[in-house]
């Protein structure tokens, strides 16, 4: 059932059991009392030819601690529509917001979700955001700032209203949606190899973590799981990738508190961090690296110029970090700031960086890290604080690691990233019939997960994406809490997460 | 203060000269297209676009949908298309985003003495985005990086719709955002102009088949330039924008 690659689950779906919903959300609580982590929660109307009444099939996917090493499960249920099922949420924080997102989906209303309200506005809700049921502080002196969905900076859209006594933020409400553009009903549009310039759409800070996941996914579905080296190069993608967004991110974090020099620093750092995935692969952002069934080659010439790049780019790199680091005015905005501490992180789910950087070990990179990460190690990391400071500081350690991890490989040199892997099998062009491939890959913001489910043909018949901002968007509400206003911009860019990613 | 001068001394000097005659190296900007050679029936290129960018007799790629995927290019069995490092993509005419073998380059941006004359020495541009991947937003936040420096000519991001001359719309224009839209432009003063940003403006791009956008915006306002690529590289954005106000670099 399990492929040779830990971060991705291949099942034939004729072998996994059909539980109640009921029986769905009894298990999953039970797993998750043991420790498990709810990676993703989604349901799809069953096929009319088999169901003429409406039913639902649902999806549970969770990683389980597995003897030593963790291991993915599936569950699987089917629902009567309108169904009621008791809410994990009432238990378990970490699932309210793939609750949301199931009910928003199908109709299935989880009993007792303390928080039931639609994660993005899609299908026939959308258009109606001004319905949102905004959770209501009442008080004599408490006043609300309602900020977007336009911001003042270039930035994705979404609104957030601010609960506040005084200067003091109690509550940080957070209402998405706004970038909805029906993605998952796309990807059922167009044959399935040919969906990577769609898939890299999605969430366009995060291509490569998405083409892969999308790549790795279609590759098992079609038996022609890729080489080593094709892994190698899709690595090289992904770890420039982090680099980039993570400069993004720390270039923000110095502009939002004027440290100016750090702002301009990070921002032609990562210029020259782009502009050689862009002399990779023809695009800044890393589209058109990755596609199902083929690796790019890295000739001599490229590697030596990432090399190059890679090593000019640890020289300066050092020495604007020791700068922020070292600053009285950076340390005083960010210390202290936007706190989440290691309980509220695991029993939110955060995931990603900003779990990291509150003391949650959870990067797929070590507990998932399948052939590549195996076979090349990454070094990971964890602070413990939980504010706006331990997730700057984690993103600079991500980064100093990522690079490290870059130049062990590229300048191995025994390594061949040039030849295609022999003998070349193009990708098939027929999937695996009724078969559900659960692929994850370790992005800039934590898990992205594509669930890709084939009929009794082989077609696509269900295409679940999820992007880690889903459930971390709360832990932002949460980081808000007991700060003043003023504090929101650090709070929000150290958190940095995906609008679009979101909303689909 | 060594830590701040030294930090300062690797920066040494960043910002590109001239912005126009910069070199984009590895990037894959404006197709080309060779003697059309196409074998009687061949779909190939038709069949792999994602955004249903090219048509057939005479082979045509309209650079409004184009998202630049480069998948067309080893799909041709006749090796008749291809990409260049050109970044000039931006035209004033929706029409003038179409290249062919006849028409290799898109029509050149038509200087407006008008918008010349006002905006010239200063355009204040608001961004929204409606539904984008990001990936538009980034670059048009990387305009005003010490690399590309737009501010040099005037030509700024503000925060609100109140001070600004142009609505820099990215996105495909999801319906959740349309009424949000709607009142940014409304906010924004007499005289004003729509800038559309990357393919997914122009055209919808990958998401122009989706029942999630809603593009009656653009049915009522026509932009004044169009920015293809996906996303629009900085130097699309800028010489276009240079090329419409007549500003020499």
């Amino acid at each position: 059932m399990t492929s040779a690659n830990a971060s991705l689950l291949l099942c034939d779906l004729r072998t996994l059991p059909t539980l109640t919903l009921t029986q769905l959300s009894d298990q999953c609580g039970a797993q998750l009392a043991l420790g498990a982590r709810l990676i993703t929660l989604f349901g799809r109307p069953l096929q009319p030819a088999q169901h003429p009444t409406s039913a639902f099939q649902v999806t549970a996917v969770l990683l389980v601690s597995d003897g030593g090493g963790h291991a993915l499960q599936v569950l699987r249920a089917q629902a009567q529509s309108l169904e009621h099922y008791p809410a994990l949420s009432a238990t378990f924080p970490c699932a309210q917001s793939h609750e949301r997102e199931l009910w928003e989906q199908t109709g299935l209303v989880p009993d007792g979700h303390p928080w039931l309200k639609p994660v993005r506005f899609e299908g026939a809700r959308q258009q109606h955001m001004h319905e949102y049921p905004f959770f209501v502080v009442r008080g004599q002196e408490v006043h609300e700032v309602g900020v977007g969905p336009i911001h003042a900076g270039v930035i994705e859209p979404g609104h957030f209203r601010f609960m506040c006594l005084g200067e003091q933020v109690q509550h940080l409400e957070i209402q998405l949606g706004y970038q909805h553009r029906g993605v998952e009903a796309l990807l059922l549009r167009r044959p399935p190899l040919a969906l990577t310039p769609l898939v890299e759409s999605v969430c366009g800070d995060s291509c490569v973590a998405y083409a892969w996941a999308y790549c790795a996914a279609v590759e098992a579905l079609g038996n022609r799981p890729a080489s080593l080296e094709t892994e190698l190069t899709r690595g090289i993608a992904l770890e420039m990738e982090r680099i980039a967004m993570h400069l993004a991110t720390l270039g923000g974090l110095a502009g939002d508190v004027a440290f100016l020099q750090g702002a301009s620093t990070y921002g032609r750092l990562r210029t020259a961090i782009i502009n050689a995935t862009q002399r990779v692969c023809g695009n800044r952002f890393g589209r058109g690296w990755l596609r199902p069934g083929q690796m790019l080659a890295l000739d001599t010439a490229r590697r030596v110029d990432l090399i190059e790049t890679l090593t000019r780019f640890r020289r300066d790199w050092v020495q604007v970090n020791d700068l922020l680091l070292h600053s009285a005015s950076v340390a005083l905005r960010f210390k202290g700031t936007g706190l989440v501490s290691q309980t509220a992180a695991q029993e939110l789910g955060l995931s990603g960086p900003v779990a990291r950087a509150s003391g949650v070990e959870s990067d797929l990179r070590r507990t998932l890290p399948g052939r590549l990460y195996s076979a090349y190690p990454i070094d990971t990391h964890r602070m413990s604080d939980g504010d706006c400071w331990a997730r700057m500081h984690q993103r600079m350690f991500e980064v100093s690691q990522s690079t490290q991890w870059l130049l062990g490989v590229l300048g191995n040199f025994s390594l061949d990233l040039q030849s295609p892997p022999t003998p070349h099998k193009p990708v098939a062009t027929t999937l695996q019939a009724n078969a559900l491939c659960v692929s994850l890959i370790e992005g800039t913001r934590g898990p992205t997960v594509h669930a890709l489910e084939t009929d009794d043909q082989g077609a696509l018949l269900h295409y679940k994406i999820q992007d880690p901002s889903l459930p971390n968007w709360f832990g932002l509400a949460m980081a808000m809490r007991d700060n003043t206003l003023s504090d929101f911009p650090i709070c929000n860019k150290s958190f940095d997460l995906s609008y679009c990613g979101n909303d689909l | 203060m060594f830590k701040f001068l030294a930090v300062r001394h690797a920066q040494g000097t960043q910002y590109i000269a001239n912005l126009r005659q910069a070199q984009a190296a590895g990037l894959r900007g404006l197709p080309t297209i060779g003697a059309p050679d196409c074998a009687t029936g061949c779909q190939q290129c038709v069949a792999v676009c994602p955004s249903q960018a090219i048509s057939l007799a005479p082979l045509t790629i309209d650079m409004g949908r184009c998202v630049l995927c480069g998948d067309c290019a080893p799909a041709c069995p006749s090796q008749t298309l291809g990409f260049s490092n050109d970044f000039h993509m931006a035209s004033t005419e929706r029409s003038g985003l179409h290249i062919s073998a006849a028409r290799p380059h898109i029509d050149p941006v038509q200087v407006s003495a008008a918008l010349r004359q006002r905006f010239g020495r200063s355009l204040k541009l608001r961004s929204v985005s409606a539904g984008g991947c990001n990936g538009c937003e980034m670059e048009i936040n990387a305009l005003g990086n010490v690399n590309f420096d737009l501010g040099r000519y005037g030509i700024d991001i503000v925060a609100s719709p109140r001070h600004a001359d142009g609505l820099v719309l990215s996105g495909p224009i999801s319906r959740n955002m349309v009424q949000a839209l709607h009142q940014c432009w409304d906010a924004m003063p007499n005289p004003k102009l729509v800038i559309a940003v990357g393919a997914c403006a122009i055209s919808g791009g990958v998401f122009a088949d989706s029942d999630a956008i809603d593009r009656d915006f653009l049915d009522r306002i026509q932009p004044t330039l169009y920015l293809p690529g996906c996303p629009t590289h900085p130097l699309t954005f800028i010489s276009g924008i240079l090329d419409l106000l007549g500003i020499a670099t």
